[in-house]
């Protein structure tokens, strides 16, 4: 029965509503706009995470490597681009 | 009449209607020269409907070469505009909208599907595969960008072409600047042509990393095929941001968005930020195939190994991440602050450092060898020179402090040509002479190509080098004409020299091609060059199925290993070969893609709305079509290997 049951599943699943309710709050509740954004882009990128990893099934086959390096590449790129992009337009102009 | 007047052109000139007379000719002469010669029928199904990467390849090859002209004649008139003060051979109309096209036209139409018609034709074939990973999508990428071109190309003729420049810079090229339709032609030919280019990054990646012969891991692959595979990996992370861009900018042209305007919140500097985030990785896209390139005829024809082979990998690796981290250095002087400057001015001067490993590893892998002077070899030969000489100015350009003198100025058109001419066109022709035994089973005329390439080099330097010292003493780029007091006049004059000169070059390419099929012998090896690589191991020109077997392969120059210490490449016999089947369905949907961008750029809803349900509709028939291809039995391959053999 064990087998059968796809328990990782079924916790991802949760665990992504669960960062639904988190980012949905920010709407509801009054907060800071700060503190609001940082909410919404921590849960953005785990959101994106665990979609990866438990729903389409990064990391269950031999291609692993060349997907967590594409992942962690894209990652590092979008960082550098948007950081870059808010020193030379805003924080330092 | 109102709803035709949009279509008119904006300017015009004899010139431009001359041109349109010339478009309309051309286009009567292939129908007419199509029917009687009945080939409408070997066009579709030779051509039109192939998935074949080598035929694709060749398809990209005649576009490029024909868009070289395009671009060249741009390149002459400006020359002739400016080879003397005060010059009235063009308008400044008609000047902006030629360096504008001149620009795209050479980067977007010329170099990319140059160094994509080498990667189509190379990688399958250097590392033992039968085809890229998704043939028929590599057909759609094909007529993306060849549509995508072909609507850049009317727009001279029809509404007006782009005038704000190659960056197309905002707010310049907003709606209140711009007011023809030019800037919609730039933004949605390069959307279109953009999309395929993708397409391709994504396919050659996928061919590179699942479809390599047995025994080839990724530190036996030879170096065009490293070198395509980082800039595809480059190609993939930074078109988004090109697509993105365009999307934005279409956006604020046609339906009134404030993305890039001055007010509302809109931002103009953020077109010129997402632009560059595109347009520096862009020019690694160019540079690192044609790197693979004179790896590749730099070690043939010096019949040595190339000299570090892991440092070679190492740099490009390097470069592909470092090209993500420079892009501000292309306007130091928009009035971001010296911390941000500095820091853009550090990483670029460190970029220099992976290239010049590259240098080195060329220079040392000639060290000692028994240099032959062929024509690619002169190309790569003349390279190393001509391009350090571009990139000692590029670093020249990186020092923040120094660009307020440089920017905007000849000095900077004199850099990136330096780098571009000798880097990437002469890679591209030296892989043009060096793979077209490959695909036609003669040689180009060796002689005619070294005349080729030397008048290249001399047009070259006398055509830029004046314009580093016009540039540094202030001849701002873009200007249509100058005043004689400037004293810039005769050293414009020797620039037009100099491209007169590199014009016969480029004439002369077409008349080897011309000469060579006419006069060459037939007779020749499937080896002429006595190279070192596997692409060189199978016919010429090369059959259908690439390999009658796959082959194995034990180091980096499997065929050289084969040749001299007696590896085995072809092991066990014939069997059944599994192709794709050809489909017109990528051709279709490119001109529908064309019909939708004509119908956008000039605001014409309903065809646009019809066009993007059709191109839905092509999506969705093939998410449900079969196509499980086509065999090729063992009888057939014995029989084409037995004729191929012969011809030897």
């Amino acid at each position: 029965m064990k087998e059968l049951f796809p328990a990782k599943q079924v916790i991802g699943f949760a665990f992504s509503l669960l960062l639904t309710v988190i980012a949905l709050a920010v709407y509801f509740l009054d907060m800071p706009f700060a503190v609001g954004m940082t909410i919404l882009l921590v849960t953005a990128f785990v959101q994106a995470g665990v979609q990866l990893k438990v729903f389409m099934h990064a990391g269950e086959t031999e291609d692993k490597a060349a997907i967590y390096t594409n992942v962690y590449y894209g990652l590092i790129i979008a960082l550098v681009t948007i950081f870059g992009t808010l020193l030379a337009m805003v924080w330092d102009m | 009449m109102e709803f035709f007047e949009r279509f008119a052109v904006p300017h015009p000139s004899p010139a431009i209607y001359a041109s349109m007379v010339a478009i309309g000719l051309v286009m009567i002469a292939l129908v007419v020269g199509l029917t009687y010669f009945k080939k409408w029928g070997y066009l579709w199904r030779e051509w039109l409907t192939t998935v074949d990467h080598k035929r694709i390849g060749i398809m990209y090859l005649i576009s490029a070469l024909i868009m070289l002209f395009r671009g060249g004649v741009d390149a002459i008139m400006m020359r002739a505009q400016l080879s003397a003060p005060e010059n009235t051979l063009l308008d400044s109309q008609h000047y902006n909208e030629i360096f504008t096209t001149h620009g795209i036209v050479m980067i977007m139409f010329m170099a990319m599907p140059f160094i994509f018609a080498l990667m189509n034709i190379v990688i399958p074939l250097q590392i033992g595969a039968r085809d890229v990973a998704f043939p028929r999508l590599n057909a759609l990428s094909f007529w993306l960008f060849f549509m995508g071109a072909m609507l850049f190309n009317i727009s001279f003729v029809i509404g007006g072409s782009p005038d704000a420049g190659w960056t197309s810079y905002f707010p310049l090229a907003g709606n209140e600047f711009s007011t023809s339709v030019g800037t919609n032609y730039y933004m949605i030919a390069l959307q279109i042509s953009g999309i395929g280019s993708l397409m391709t990054g994504i396919n050659m990646i996928t061919t590179v990393l699942r479809m390599r012969a047995p025994g080839m891991t990724l530190m036996k692959m030879p170096m065009f095929t490293w070198s395509s595979f980082i800039a595809n990996v480059i190609i993939v992370f930074a078109f988004p941001v090109l697509t993105v861009a365009l999307a934005m900018g279409t956006m604020d042209r046609l339906f009134g968005t404030q993305f890039f305007t001055m007010e509302n919140g809109g931002m103009d500097m953020l077109w010129a930020n997402l632009f560059w985030v595109w347009g520096h990785p862009e020019v690694y896209i160019l540079i690192l195939p044609a790197f693979g390139i004179y790896s590749e005829v730099i070690s043939t024809f010096s019949r040595r190994n190339l000299y570090g082979y892991k440092s070679m990998v190492a740099s490009m690796v390097v470069i592909s991440l470092m090209s993500f981290l420079v892009w501000a250095h292309h306007f130091f002087t928009m009035g971001q602050g010296a911390l941000t400057n500095s820091i853009f001015s550090i990483t670029t001067m460190a970029i220099a450092v992976p290239t010049g490993v590259k240098i080195f590893n060329w220079l040392l892998t000639m060290w000692k060898g028994k240099i032959e002077f062929t024509t690619p070899m002169l190309y790569a030969v003349l390279f190393i020179p001509l391009f350090t000489l571009g990139g000692v100015t590029g670093v020249m350009l990186a020092m923040s402090a120094a660009d307020y003198q440089y920017h905007n100025t000849m000095f900077l058109v004199a850099h990136f040509h330096n780098v571009i001419i000798p880097g990437v066109v002469f890679a591209m022709l030296a892989g043009l002479t060096y793979y077209w035994p490959k695909l036609f089973g003669f040689m180009l005329n060796e002689k005619i190509g070294k005349w080729t390439a030397w008048l290249l080099s001399i047009g070259f330097l006398l055509a830029f080098m004046p314009m580093y010292i016009t540039g540094l003493d202030g001849q701002a780029r873009r200007m249509y004409t100058y005043s004689e007091a400037t004293g810039f006049g005769p050293l414009n004059m020797v620039s037009f020299v100099g491209s007169g000169i590199m014009a016969i070059g480029f004439a002369l390419i077409v008349y080897n091609i011309y000469y060579s099929t006419r006069y060459a012998s037939r007779d020749i090896s499937s080896d002429p060059w006595d190279a070192r690589t596997l692409e060189w191991a199978t016919h010429n020109p090369v059959p259908e199925y690439n390999f009658a077997v796959l082959p194995e392969v034990k180091s980096s120059e499997a065929l050289w290993d084969a040749k001299k210490k007696g590896h085995v490449l072809f092991k066990g016999k014939y069997e059944e070969i599994h192709m794709p089947n050809n489909s017109g369905a990528p051709f279709l949907m490119s001109v529908i893609f064309f019909i939708w961008g004509f119908a956008l750029i000039f605001s014409l809803w309903i065809p646009a709305i019809i066009a993007t349900l059709g191109i839905f509709a092509f999506m969705t028939h093939r998410s449900f079509e079969q196509d499980h291809g086509h065999h090729i039995s063992v009888k057939e391959i014995e029989e084409t290997e037995t004729k191929m053999r012969g011809a030897k």
